[in-house]
């Protein structure tokens, strides 16, 4: 049986070609974007486009670093059923060096260049304002740098010792004593992992790359809502190159069943979402204190009334009624359909969140974002399809492999 | 409600329970209903059953009580009574999110349980016929119904071949009855056949 099992992906020409392609148009938007608008003398438009860039490169950096967090979790509770489209998962956690190396270029960037994105970078502005003088604990330059280069090292190093660890599943077969040890082994890191995760994605993560642009205003859900956000996306990412690999003909282990569970995950991630959406905007929208209604003023009736709504149909409304259903989530063009427009949908919610407060009185939706878009969509197709083509599809010697190719929903 | 002719195997494993449903039905006969201790994965499709259509029900219920909760929340506060409450609107839509959501899924709780409770025929004192006691702990039991056509030492020899460690024919109540079992001893003697 094993003979006839495709191991080796071969990166299809096809796929490189469009995964050159829209690099190709990401790096002509991200020039033609510096040119008009980087280095533009008005303080706002180059604003504009740095946080074009920034809430890109951090959307694809948390996507790609929830796969990671997928296997952790599913590690941890000695969940087996993933085993069978692991390395899918693997790959895009790969990723996360390359995202955040990026990241890390365009946060240091934006923190020290002086832009007016971070309000608490002004020394002088800091000095004569109570509030941002009381956070000036943690919003200060020092704090952001140090945390940001260890949020982003730790990511990659915890998440290269836990994809090094699972190469060891190709090498040989494991005895009752060899496997417990390399669950073990893989229980540890996943829960080092996990702790980071949670202390990074959790809670500060959110609140100094992304809080602080609005240095006053504070929620407590900010970060779970964030983490709620990219985990579906990130779901809707490893569902996407498993149908994609599955019509290719290989993963000849994951079948319906599988992408039964990744679209139950789904569900649930979104209702999850939406949960924390709503009490995020109930509590502001009930105590009406001026201080937190600022955040919501200009995106619920100023400009980006719009965008706002859509967010809430796109990642609530639609995954509610669509995916309610048994066959909907077993069902490989739905689930394809629904993983396009949930990642497009949370990458809406990133831009109102990050561009609801650079640009407040206009949107500024357009070709440069889409852009940027493409260029990370390309170099995300490039990396992760190389990443898969580097390693055996399938842990055929993980001790769970048998629980994951029999997994029945 | 009538009695009934059942031939009864009892499997032990799983495995061997899978084959044995496929060899029974393909010769024909035809199950009333396997019982387990626990839920099987995959045996409904084994046996052939239709799938429940207790969610849809719950759907149902759940838009009923999301209704309900909507439209009797903005009676009283838009038309009945208006208030002025923090200055907020009338038709404060977020604030009554919670208790929407609470009204949908008390609605569709009560009333999934309770169509489940009617889809088993289950209520308090009715009685139905069990037919191993083990079927609660740690067997399997696959009950066949017979007709007058059935020979029932052949069907007991097939579930034999077929894998059952225990087999039996039992003249048994098909339906349910209002009832004690402390006192209900008489139903489980044994009577002609009537159907």
């Amino acid at each position: 049986m094993a003979s006839s099992i495709k191991l080796k992906f071969e990166v299809p020409s096809k796929m490189k070609t469009w995964s050159y392609a829209l690099m190709g148009i990401g790096i002509v938007s991200l020039i033609v974007g510096l040119i008009t608008k980087g280095m533009s003398h008005d303080h706002h438009e180059k604003d504009i486009f740095l946080g074009t860039l920034m809430y890109n490169t951090i959307y694809w950096l948390m996507i790609c670093n929830t796969a990671m967090f997928f296997i952790s979790i599913t590690t941890m509770a000695w969940g087996s059923w993933q085993i069978s489209f692991k390395r899918v998962s693997e790959a895009i956690s790969s990723m996360v060096p390359i995202f955040g190396g990026i990241t890390l270029v365009i946060l240091l960037y934006v923190a020290f260049s002086g832009s007016h994105i971070y309000h608490w970078t002004d020394s002088e502005a800091v000095a004569n304002d109570p509030i941002l003088k009381g956070k000036s604990g943690f919003l200060n330059l020092k704090f952001f740098t140090i945390w940001t280069v260890l949020i982003i090292g730790l990511w990659s190093l915890l998440g290269w010792r836990m994809r090094k660890l699972s190469a060891e599943a190709d090498k040989a077969a494991m005895n009752g004593e060899t496997g417990h040890k390399f669950i073990i082994k893989n229980t540890k890191i996943a829960a080092t992992f996990l702790v980071w995760f949670g202390l990074t994605v959790g809670s500060t993560m959110p609140w100094i790359w992304m809080m602080s642009i609005d240095a006053h205003w504070f929620s407590t859900m900010y970060s779970w809502y964030n983490f709620a956000s990219t985990f579906v996306a990130g779901l809707c990412l490893i569902a996407l190159w498993v149908i994609y690999l599955k019509n290719k003909g290989y993963l000849e282990y994951t079948n319906q069943e599988h992408l039964h569970d990744l679209g139950k995950f789904i569900f649930a991630f979104s209702i999850f979402w939406a949960y924390l959406w709503f009490a995020q905007y109930m509590l502001i929208w009930y105590s009406n204190q001026p201080e937190e209604v600022i955040y919501f003023k200009h995106r619920v009736q100023g400009a980006y009334k719009g965008l706002f709504f859509l967010n809430l149909i796109i990642n609530f409304i639609c995954p509610l009624l669509i995916f309610m259903t048994r066959p909907s989530k077993r069902n490989y063009t739905l689930m394809t359909f629904m993983s396009v427009l949930i990642l497009f949908g949370h990458w809406i919610d990133f831009y109102q969140q990050i561009m609801g407060s650079i640009s407040k009185d206009h949107v500024t939706l357009g070709w440069l974002d889409f852009g940027i878009l493409s260029l990370f969509v390309g170099m995300m197709i490039f990396g992760v399809s190389k990443a898969l083509a580097s390693k055996p599809l399938i842990p055929m010697y993980h001790p769970f492999l048998k629980e994951s190719i029999i997994h029945h929903t | 409600m009538a009695k009934k002719k059942f031939v009864v195997g009892c499997f032990d494993e799983e495995d061997v329970l899978f084959p044995a449903v496929k060899k029974v039905r393909t010769a024909g006969y035809k199950i009333k209903d396997v019982y387990t201790p626990f839920p099987v994965h995959g045996l409904d499709q084994a046996l052939g059953m239709r799938e429940t259509s207790l969610h849809t029900a719950g759907f149902i219920y759940g838009i009923t009580g999301t209704i309900t909760a909507l439209g009797g929340i903005s009676w009283v506060f838009v038309k009945d009574w208006p208030l002025d409450i923090g200055g907020k609107p009338h038709f404060a839509l977020p604030a009554w999110i919670p208790i929407i959501f609470e009204l949908t899924v008390l609605f569709s709780a009560v009333g999934m349980v309770l169509t489940f409770c009617y889809l088993c025929q289950m209520a308090p004192f009715v009685k139905k016929h069990h037919f191993h006691p083990r079927a609660t702990d740690d067997l399997f039991v696959m009950v066949l119904e017979c007709t007058d056509s059935t020979n029932t030492v052949e069907a007991e020899a097939f579930l034999t071949n077929a894998g059952a460690i225990e087999v039996k024919t039992e003249i048994a109540e098909d339906g349910w009855w209002f009832g004690r079992y402390d006192k209900d001893t008489k139903l489980f003697e044994q009577k002609a056949v009537i159907a």
